[in-house]
């Protein structure tokens, strides 16, 4: 059980890391990646609501009627992602402006929901939280890699303090406005996924099929 | 059998209906959604007062940073303590005898009993209505006005942009002008946040020596050889209908509709 739970942490973080490998969850790294605090308060949300989901749903797993699954889920999913945005606006409030509409679209979130359909209705309830918990971090890891490149070069600031004196304010640095545009997510996510699996060669797909040689003999 | 156990055999025997039956189908969804409804609706509730703190903390800050008051300690609540928040009644600009303390401008906004509905016409902010009465906040310095903030509101691109626009004691120069809730495009339109944008609205005039609104934002960059540059802000390029709303809501909140009235009585008053 505890190696289980482990690996169910662990494993997540590179090998089934549900941005890099499985690529869900996309939009929202490419929203709230412009700055790092606001990724880290993502991270932590959605972290939170991927753990309790999974806890919740595979306690009730075994009187969940299969026809409609995915509308509990689906419900449990929304409430938890209410009370954390209430939450949010409570104390962390300049926070929580600046995530706006992202934190209520965590519902959306395709890794949430595919935790909960593919581990939580299969699990019992302390693995799946541990999924959560580990499927959260490696969302958690890609977001913060993401964020860091694109404050840092975009604005040359982390977390709000000036790192890169920048052109404007007599430094050296003239800022890549690119940078804080959502397509550059897509950029940095990419070249990622590129270095994960140039390391870690079992990740890259087999292509779906092969294009047939035809030998000009053939062809005639 | 005692009550107690009458109660769980009634829970056991849904348990072991069948998931499928339509019976326990049922259940499950009006149990579900009982729980999470109290569990949410809890939440909401308890951390309500928190959150409206929250949000009147920020207008202070928000007030604060425009008139360039905002203390390095950041204790918001005593700073705050020097303005004197007035209720202006917009038409006759006068001052209301209400307490502004029970008075919200949101609220009258849309009741059509303390509002008015705008004719096409004169609705360039596309607010469609606008409340009677308005708060303001004064700055006094021996009981003359050293600074105005006045509520300002309008249409961007994607929302509705509420910001606060300072004015120095002349009632004309803009001390500045900030928003504090909006939804534009950020990086474009969301650069009405940007400092350096909001700067350059400091020192412009609202209106010109015959008391003619002119203050526009304008496309491109401003000329300052020509004689009305005290008038005119820069655009931000790639968001120009966010630029066109901004300017669209100060000419309708310091024109006739707006504020002009009052504005009009306090710099005749300053005058004097």
């Amino acid at each position: 059980m505890a190696s289980k739970i482990k690996s169910s942490v662990i494993d997540p973080l590179i090998d089934t890391n549900p941005i890099t490998l499985q690529v869900l969850g996309v939009c929202s790294a490419l929203a709230v990646t412009t700055n790092m605090m606001a990724a880290v308060i993502m991270s932590v949300a959605l972290t939170t609501v991927i753990a309790f989901s999974g806890l919740f749903i595979s306690s009730i797993r075994k009187h969940i009627p299969s026809s409609i699954r995915i509308i509990v889920q689906m419900t449990i999913i929304a409430s938890l992602v209410i009370i954390v945005d209430q939450i949010l606006k409570a104390y962390a409030y300049e926070a929580s402006k600046q995530l706006s509409v992202f934190v209520g679209l965590i519902i959306t979130n395709c890794i949430v929901l595919g935790r909960a359909e593919a581990f939580a209705m299969k699990n019992p309830p302390l693995l799946s939280f541990f999924d959560g918990i580990g499927n959260g971090l490696g969302y958690s890891l890609i977001l913060l890699i993401v964020a860091f490149f694109r404050e840092l070069f975009g604005t040359g600031k982390l977390f709000g303090h000036q790192i890169i004196p920048v052109a404007t304010e007599g430094g050296w640095y003239i800022p890549n406005g690119l940078m804080l545009l959502p397509p550059s997510a897509f950029f940095v996510i990419g070249l990622l996924i590129w270095a994960i699996r140039s390391w870690k060669k079992e990740q890259v797909e087999k292509p779906d099929y092969q294009i047939h040689q035809v030998h000009r003999t053939e062809a005639m | 059998m005692t009550e107690d156990n009458k109660k769980l055999g009634l829970i056991a025997s849904i348990l072991a209906l069948p998931n499928d039956s339509p019976k326990k189908t049922i259940i499950v969804a009006f149990l579900l959604c009982l729980v999470c409804s109290i569990l949410v609706s809890t939440v909401a509730v308890g951390l309500k007062s928190k959150q409206i703190a929250n949000k009147e903390l920020d207008i202070k800050k928000n007030i604060l940073t425009i008139t360039g008051l905002l203390p390095e300690n950041g204790d918001i609540e005593a700073a705050f303590e020097q303005f004197e928040v007035k209720v202006v009644d917009l038409e006759s600009g006068t001052y209301a005898d209400i307490d502004p303390a029970t008075f919200d401008q949101q609220q009258a906004s849309k009741d059509p009993a303390q509002s008015i509905e705008l004719t096409s016409q004169q609705d360039i902010a596309s607010i469609s209505r606008r409340a009677k009465l308005a708060t303001i906040h004064l700055l006094k310095e021996d009981d003359i006005v050293q600074q105005v903030i006045l509520p300002i509101h309008g249409y961007g691109l994607w929302s509705t942009m509420y910001g606060f626009i300072a004015l120095e004691g002349d009632f004309n120069t803009i001390k500045g002008l900030q928003f504090y809730a909006h939804a534009e495009t950020p990086g474009l339109g969301g650069e009405i946040d940007n400092p350096k944008w909001r700067q350059q609205w400091q020192g412009k005039k609202v209106f010109d020596q015959e008391g003619t609104l002119k203050i526009a934002v304008i496309r491109g960059h401003v000329d300052y050889k020509m004689t009305d540059a005290e008038h005119k802000v820069d655009g931000l390029s790639g968001a120009t209908i966010t630029a066109v709303g901004v300017s669209n809501l100060v000419k309708y909140w310091l024109g006739d509709h707006g504020f002009g009235p009052y504005l009009k009585n306090m710099r005749t008053a300053a005058e004097k």
